[in-house]
């Protein structure tokens, strides 16, 4: 399978980030039911089910190029995104190893690993980087071993090291984040990071997903959907930029809810990392418009009732309440309010034109 | 959870003593085995006598080239089972499956220094240790207690390290380690591995030294999460009985039987797969159930808890 790259879209200032039909029809929508509540929806990262956005371990799409261009863009701007501790050095080799080998098997069209023992070529045609290395030396790669390989990845990563029965935030690549701050959580333990998160502590599911994750083993990732919206497509929306985009939430009218608004879904997979015995976690962001999600039909429906139902604490929490309720009318009127079935699948192959 | 399992042939097979055999595995397929850290163990699955055996060995080594894997074997006396197998039957050039590399003792790597005491085999995790500890430059110390007769093969397995760091004691009382853990700078992290009375031992003594717990660590192979006793569930709605045998989970059983059992993280954690128990008690291994819930044995989680009756009745 060959991808279409869209290397010149932006994910800022003039916003041409969009979605093919394809693209739209390959979303993970979140939503099985007609109503969301936190819950540990965790389950093996195994390709098949509901969505080809699972069908590899890393998903690579039609916004590869433009995310990576996206990411040096920030990364130039504040270096502080990427941060690995010292004493993940092994984790950082496990990241680059687990990358490459993923991305050359799920993708041989556009990614290349030839191994001699410990000397190592690697080539990514989408972004035209060839470099041959030595494996477990970082002297001979141009950037540390994890910035290196998640500069050429979609999605952020973090690095959790497991010790005292606990998981550390201890090093990460973040760029495209839904309002966290790597620098502001890194060495933090599982329930520190996740302090700011409304009902789910009550309900305990930390406490069970930590248990879980302390045994997550080699060989056996896992994987969990996670949503919030955004304004515009636009992939950093950090902390640290929160005056950039924290006024676009006032932008939203009646005339370009449908257009503005998107859903962000980030598909979390989570692989326990052989040599250094960390867990790599990946956030890897999707953006869809509102618009274009209605044109599925069993999406706009559903959809439309989530966020009409919504707990008003996980709206605040998420940041909808200024603009939930446009969203909401908007999306009514796809809405007939007949029984939908349980299930993510768009049940449909194509979309209508645009309205 | 479906078990990944690679296909490894014996490059050699050397015997070190009337009682220890090393093993070099490299893939059948020619490729390359999987990568694995210090403190990793591999599961062999051997079958012998019509019975699956899955015994766990420490990788001595993990070399960053990912061209073999190496273990040794010490035959247990009496053994019916793998390691007499292992050092009568296995020649060079057998093919033999495994599991994944999975690691219940990695090492700490914030720690400043590390200190290590084995006993007899139990030096194997360690050989893997002091490799990574070498390659990082983080300072190390073994105490390594063994027979009298052993002596030999271990220090030849220490040899290259200075005397400094290497510590082998036989037929001696651990006594002597309260010197050593005794003066270890802050920062250090303690691992012991052998047999149980000298972990206890140790683990009592640093302990009893002021060690604060989460820097003592000892080996585990785990795995009592994994099968148990045999029994038979039986499906109310369906009428079907179902023999869960002591290597498979309930969940994979009811699946195999051919009935969709409702199921997520296959992990004991997102409470997917409860379902309610109409007679019988369960052995509650998940770690979704509160206390009360757990107490009243009113549910039981497929993915990963048995039965502690012969016979369990599940609402199904």
């Amino acid at each position: 399978m060959s991808i279409q790259f869209k290397p010149e879209e932006t994910f800022r200032d003039d916003f041409t980030y969009s979605n093919s039909d394809a693209a739209v029809l390959r979303f993970p929508f979140p939503f099985p039911e007609d109503a969301y509540m936190y819950s540990v929806n965790i389950e093996p990262h195994v390709p098949g089910g509901a969505c080809p956005a699972y069908d590899n371990p890393f998903d690579v799409d039609e916004h590869y190029v433009a995310e990576c261009r996206e990411r040096a863009k920030v990364l130039e701007q504040d270096p502080s995104r990427c941060k690995v501790l010292p004493h993940m050095l092994a984790a950082e080799w496990d990241t680059l190893e687990l990358l490459m080998e993923s991305l050359a098997t799920s993708y041989p069209g556009a990614f290349t690993l030839a191994r001699a023992g410990t000397d190592w070529t690697w080539e990514n045609r989408p972004l035209g980087i060839a470099d041959r290395f030595t494996f477990g030396d970082a002297a001979t790669l141009p950037l540390p071993p994890f910035e290196y390989i998640t500069r050429q990845a979609q999605g952020d990563f973090t690095l959790q090291d497991q010790r005292e029965d606990n998981l550390f935030i201890d090093g990460g690549m973040v760029t495209t984040q839904a309002d966290w701050s790597l620098d502001f959580d890194v060495g933090m333990t599982f329930h520190q990071w996740h302090g700011p998160v409304p009902l789910a502590h009550q309900k305990g599911v930390f406490d069970r997903a930590l248990k879980y994750l302390l045994r997550l083993q080699y060989g056996h990732p896992v994987r969990r959907l996670n949503w919030t919206m955004t304004i515009n497509p636009r992939l950093d929306t950090s902390p640290e930029n929160y005056p950039h985009w924290g006024p676009d939430r006032t932008t939203v009218t009646a005339e370009n809810v449908g257009r503005k608004v998107h859903l962000r879904v980030e598909l979390q997979s989570l692989f326990r990392l052989p040599r250094s015995n960390a867990i790599l976690f990946g956030i890897r962001c999707y953006l869809c418009s509102i618009e274009d999600l209605a044109r599925v039909d069993v999406w706009g429906k559903r959809l439309h009732r989530v966020l009409r139902d919504i707990h008003p604490d996980i709206a605040d929490y998420k940041g909808l309440t200024r603009y939930r309720e446009l969203a909401v009318e908007y999306l009514a009127r796809f809405d007939d309010g007949a029984p939908l079935p349980a299930g993510t699948a768009p049940r449909q192959s194509t979309l209508p034109p645009k309205r | 959870m479906t078990a990944v399992t690679v296909r490894l042939r014996v490059a050699a097979a050397v015997r070190l003593s009337p009682s220890l055999r090393t093993f070099t595995f490299e893939a059948a397929d020619g490729g390359l085995v999987p990568p694995s850290g210090p403190g990793a163990h591999l599961r062999l699955f051997l079958h012998l006598g019509g019975r699956l055996h899955r015994n766990a060995y420490s990788l001595v080594a993990s070399p960053d080239d990912r061209s073999h894997f190496s273990i040794i074997v010490r035959r247990v006396a009496a053994s019916k089972g793998g390691s007499a197998f292992l050092h009568e039957q296995v020649r060079e050039g057998d093919v033999i499956a495994a599991g994944l590399p999975a690691n219940l003792f990695p090492v700490v790597r914030t720690a400043h220094r590390h200190l290590m005491v084995s006993g007899g085999i139990g030096l194997t995790p360690f050989l893997s240790y002091i490799a990574a500890f070498e390659a990082a430059g983080t300072p190390w110390e073994l105490h390594h207690f063994c027979r009298v007769d052993e002596r030999a093969v271990f220090e030849a397995l220490l040899a290259g390290h200075p005397a400094a760091r290497v510590h082998v004691h036989s037929g001696g009382a651990i006594g002597v380690l309260a010197e050593a853990l005794g003066r270890q700078p802050l920062g250090t992290h303690f691992y012991t591995c052998g047999p149980a009375p000298l972990m206890d031992a140790a683990m009592e003594l640093a302990v009893a030294l002021g060690w604060p717990k989460a820097r003592l660590h000892a080996e585990s192979f785990g795995g009592a999460a994994e099968g148990g006793a045999p029994f038979v569930a039986v499906l109310r709605r369906s009428g079907l009985e179902i023999a869960v045998g002591p290597e498979t989970s309930l969940l994979d059983a009811i699946e195999a039987a051919g009935v969709e059992a409702p199921c997520l993280c296959r992990g004991g954690a997102c409470g997917q797969c409860l379902i309610e128990v109409a007679e019988g008690v369960p052995e509650h291994r998940d770690h979704f159930l509160d206390d009360e819930d757990r107490a009243s044995n009113r549910f039981i989680m497929t993915c990963v808890s048995r039965s502690t009756t012969p016979r369990i009745v599940l609402d199904l």
